[in-house]
């Protein structure tokens, strides 16, 4: 079985919408934090199989600057997610909502 | 040159206005006399050189520069002394350095700051008043015209901490600008009839035309101007402000109130001449309006008890006169009378503010009496005064007066002619009852106040007429004991107007008299349109004749129509014995009711009760505009222009506007739920729906 573009973009959109249910329906932050990598990842697939693709390294390039902005949200995400802890003794999202009028 | 003539009394304000608060009284009362007298120097070496110019038409001007230029409207700042220029501006600087003079005497109790403050504000009014009268153009002449108004609020308001007085300078500015407002109108419909705002090009363009009929162009705008001079002029209907003026200072009340700028609006008809001569209809206006106004001061001016009031009165009655001449198409005649009784009414200020100087700030009359001993040059210097404004032969109000009186019989004017003619008796009596109950009989200082309280004037006034000024109510000269006369200051402005009254009338001593009427001829090329058109001389005689039967029909000088010159002279000569008479007459009234039997006078006055309270109100005059305007419009201001405009209308508006975003915030402060995921959610929709409109595009398109 030949392994076209086609099969890369149905596996990165896959992905894509299991890590954004992951965002919206899990109750843990760190667990947000995880759907949201794998968000980013099933969009590095996309640029990966795009450039290889078209033979270009533009989407290479492109992912190198996105590993490196997820390794700092990683970073600032988890710091918060420990502050939170700290300060709330939980990690429940729908337990954040002071943040309004 | 001509421009030093404003410009030193500018100077002299510029430097009392920002340094005379330093300055020893001494320096800053001199910067100011020197100024005026220098500017006084100059006007006499302008008029000279103005003098020594060919020709019938006799002036010399400078222009200073181009003030405004849009389009065809070129308007430049120039001035030029003429005949009638000169007059005015001899007048305005010569009085102006005496007054000043006595003002550093009569001002001398006030503190070195408000001494300064004083003689700053009295410059600045010469030199406005200067560019009033050496202007070329409308505009130029509204500048110095808005200027004096500035300064006589100024100054009539000098005693700010004196409630009346602010209030009397408020009404003063308030009054005028409803003059200033018609004087503008005026104006600018003079722009769009003649697209030019130029004296001369107005004259010489309405020159060819025929009087004007009925009420056209001409006579709307000329009447628009008079209004303007009625303010300006204290004449019916906007003389209401100049009485209460008398709360100024004194030496401003000779200055402002009674020599120079009230003059204004007779001086711009003279100079408006020939567009006036044009509108016969507003020159028959103007000399209702003068005559009806010299008779109701007049009246008034019977029964005044405040020294300055009645002297208020009586430059109110007198500028009826100028304007009566004016109205007869007799220019020469008014500025005459304009010139002479600036000297005797500055005369009678100035005594009277010597008399209230040696009383401690003491006005009212009915407390004086017996001042003749204690203060010798005062007395005999108002005296002169008096029997000079009476109109006795042979001092100057004699000459002046009969000559409008003339004029009027002339013109066939007979009621007119009664009316001025009863005016004289008036000016008469009032005078003299003034002269007799200051100077003469006994001293009435301790008297109490008026045994008939429901005679009191207003409240208001009241409270202005016996309150004495600030500086002379400190006290340092008792009423009781030894009153000091005029210090030498004072003296030297009185002996010199009073010689001025004498004398001044002499320059236009009329044909029926031997003389030349010297000062008709020199004014009458002033009044005629041939200054910018540049005629030949032969226009010049020519001109003055159609001028003369233009300004509706009076027709005949003593110059022409030689069958009737012998007839005229002797129906002249009646008149004035007749006028002599009369001012003798007027004068003997006086004395037989304030000298040989003073209860007569309380007797009449109680058997004429109406009319003497009438009178002592005057006509209610102040109560009627009160009534009709003032109250209206604050009545106005309050219920509707406050409560609903701007209570309602302003602040709901603004209100409201915060209400409506306040309003629309707390619907949607809503969506912003805090919850993290929500906001995700709302990301999330967009960027499907930004997607999904790009698949849609494609569908359409590619598909």
């Amino acid at each position: 079985m030949i392994i076209t573009l086609n099969h890369y973009l149905v596996l990165s959109a896959v992905l894509f919408s299991i890590g954004t249910a992951g965002v919206f329906l899990r109750r843990n932050l760190i667990t947000v934090l995880l759907s949201i990598e794998i968000m980013l990842n099933a969009v590095n697939l996309t640029f990966i199989a795009a450039a290889r693709q078209f033979a270009s390294v533009d989407g290479q390039i492109i992912v190198l600057f996105v590993v490196t902005v997820a390794a700092a949200e990683a970073a600032v995400g988890l710091a918060l997610v420990i502050a939170l802890f700290r300060h709330r003794e939980t990690l429940n999202p729908g337990a954040f909502t002071s943040l309004k009028w | 040159m001509i421009a030093l003539i404003p410009l030193l009394p500018l100077l002299g304000f510029l430097v009392n206005a920002f340094v005379g608060r330093r300055l020893p009284k001494a320096v800053s009362g001199g910067v100011a006399c020197t100024a005026m007298v220098a500017s006084f120097a100059v006007s006499i070496a302008a008029t000279w050189a103005m003098l020594g110019q060919p020709g019938p038409v006799r002036a010399i001007e400078q222009v200073l520069y181009t003030w405004i230029a849009v389009g065809d409207l070129q308007i430049p700042v120039a001035f030029r002394v003429d005949p009638l220029g000169s007059i005015m501006i001899l007048v305005v600087t010569g009085i102006g350095s005496l007054i000043h003079i006595y003002s550093t005497a009569y001002m001398h109790e006030e503190t070195d700051s408000e001494y300064a403050r004083y003689f700053s504000y009295l410059n600045l009014f010469a030199a406005f008043m200067l560019v009033l009268v050496l202007g070329t153009t409308f505009p130029v002449m509204f500048v110095g015209w808005e200027g004096v108004g500035l300064c006589s609020y100024l100054l009539i308001g000098f005693w700010y901490r004196k409630r009346s007085a602010t209030d009397a300078g408020k009404k003063a500015f308030v009054v005028n600008r409803v003059g200033d407002f018609a004087f503008l109108l005026g104006m600018l419909l003079l722009w769009t009839a003649f697209g030019t705002l130029d004296f001369q090009e107005i004259a010489a363009q309405v020159a060819p035309m025929p009087p004007e009929a009925g009420f056209g162009v001409l006579s709307v705008a000329t009447l628009l101007l008079f209004v303007g001079a009625t303010g300006k002029s204290a004449q019916i209907p906007l003389y209401t402000w100049l009485p209460d003026a008398m709360e100024g200072p004194t030496p401003v009340s000779a200055l402002i109130h009674a020599a120079t700028m009230v003059t204004a609006g007779v001086y711009m008809i003279g100079r408006n001449a020939e567009l006036f001569s044009h509108a016969p209809e507003t020159l028959l206006i103007v000399a209702i309006v003068g005559a009806a106004t010299a008779l109701m001061a007049g009246t008034i001016g019977l029964v005044q008890n405040d020294i300055k009031r009645v002297l208020a009165y009586s430059t109110v009655s007198q500028l009826g006169y100028m304007f009566l001449a004016m109205g007869m198409g007799a220019y020469a005649a008014g500025i005459f009378h304009l010139y002479t009784h600036a000297f005797f009414k500055a005369l009678l200020f100035l005594g009277s503010g010597a008399v209230i100087h040696a009383m401690a700030g003491e006005q009212d009359i009915r407390r004086m009496g017996g001042l003749k001993r204690d203060l010798p040059v005062t007395y005999w210097t108002f005296l002169i005064g008096a029997v000079a404004i009476a109109g006795v032969p042979p001092l100057a109000g004699f000459f002046s007066k009969d000559e409008i009186l003339w004029r009027t019989f002339e013109a066939g004017h007979w009621v007119l002619w009664t009316v001025a003619s009863i005016t004289a008796m008036l000016t008469a009596v009032y005078m003299f009852r003034l002269v007799f109950l200051t100077f003469h009989g006994e001293r009435r200082a301790a008297a109490a106040p008026p045994s008939h309280p429901e005679e009191e004037e207003p409240a208001a006034h009241k409270a202005g007429v016996v309150t004495p000024p600030a500086a002379h109510a400190a006290g340092v000269h008792g009423v009781h004991g030894h009153l000091h006369d005029a210090p030498a200051a004072m003296a030297l402005a009185l002996v010199m107007l009073a010689a001025g009254s004498v004398v001044a009338g002499f320059v236009g001593v009329p044909a029926a008299l031997g003389g030349g009427n010297r000062i008709e001829h020199y004014l009458a090329p002033s009044f005629t349109a041939h200054g910018a058109a540049a005629h030949d001389a032969g226009a010049d005689t020519a001109e003055a004749a159609r001028l003369r039967q233009g300004s509706g029909g009076q027709a005949l000088t003593h110059a022409d129509g030689a069958e009737h010159a012998d007839d005229h002279i002797a129906v002249e000569r009646t008149l004035m014995l007749v006028s002599t008479v009369v001012a003798l007459a007027g004068i003997g009234l006086a004395w037989f009711f304030f000298v040989r039997r003073p209860e007569a006078a309380d007797t009449v006055a109680a058997r004429a009760a109406p009319v003497h309270r009438l009178l002592l109100n005057k006509y209610w005059v102040d109560e009627l505009y009160d009534a009709a305007i003032v109250r209206p419009i604050q009545r106005a201001s309050d219920r509707v222009l406050w409560r609903q405009v701007d209570a309602g209308l302003i602040d709901g508006a603004v209100n409201g506007a915060g209400s409506i975003v306040a309003g629309g915030s707390a619907v949607l402060r809503r969506l912003q739920t805090g919850t993290v995921r929500a906001y995700a959610a709302s990301l999330l929709l967009g960027a499907v729906a930004i997607a999904g409109y790009y698949v849609w595009r494609y569908v359409q398109v590619g598909g």
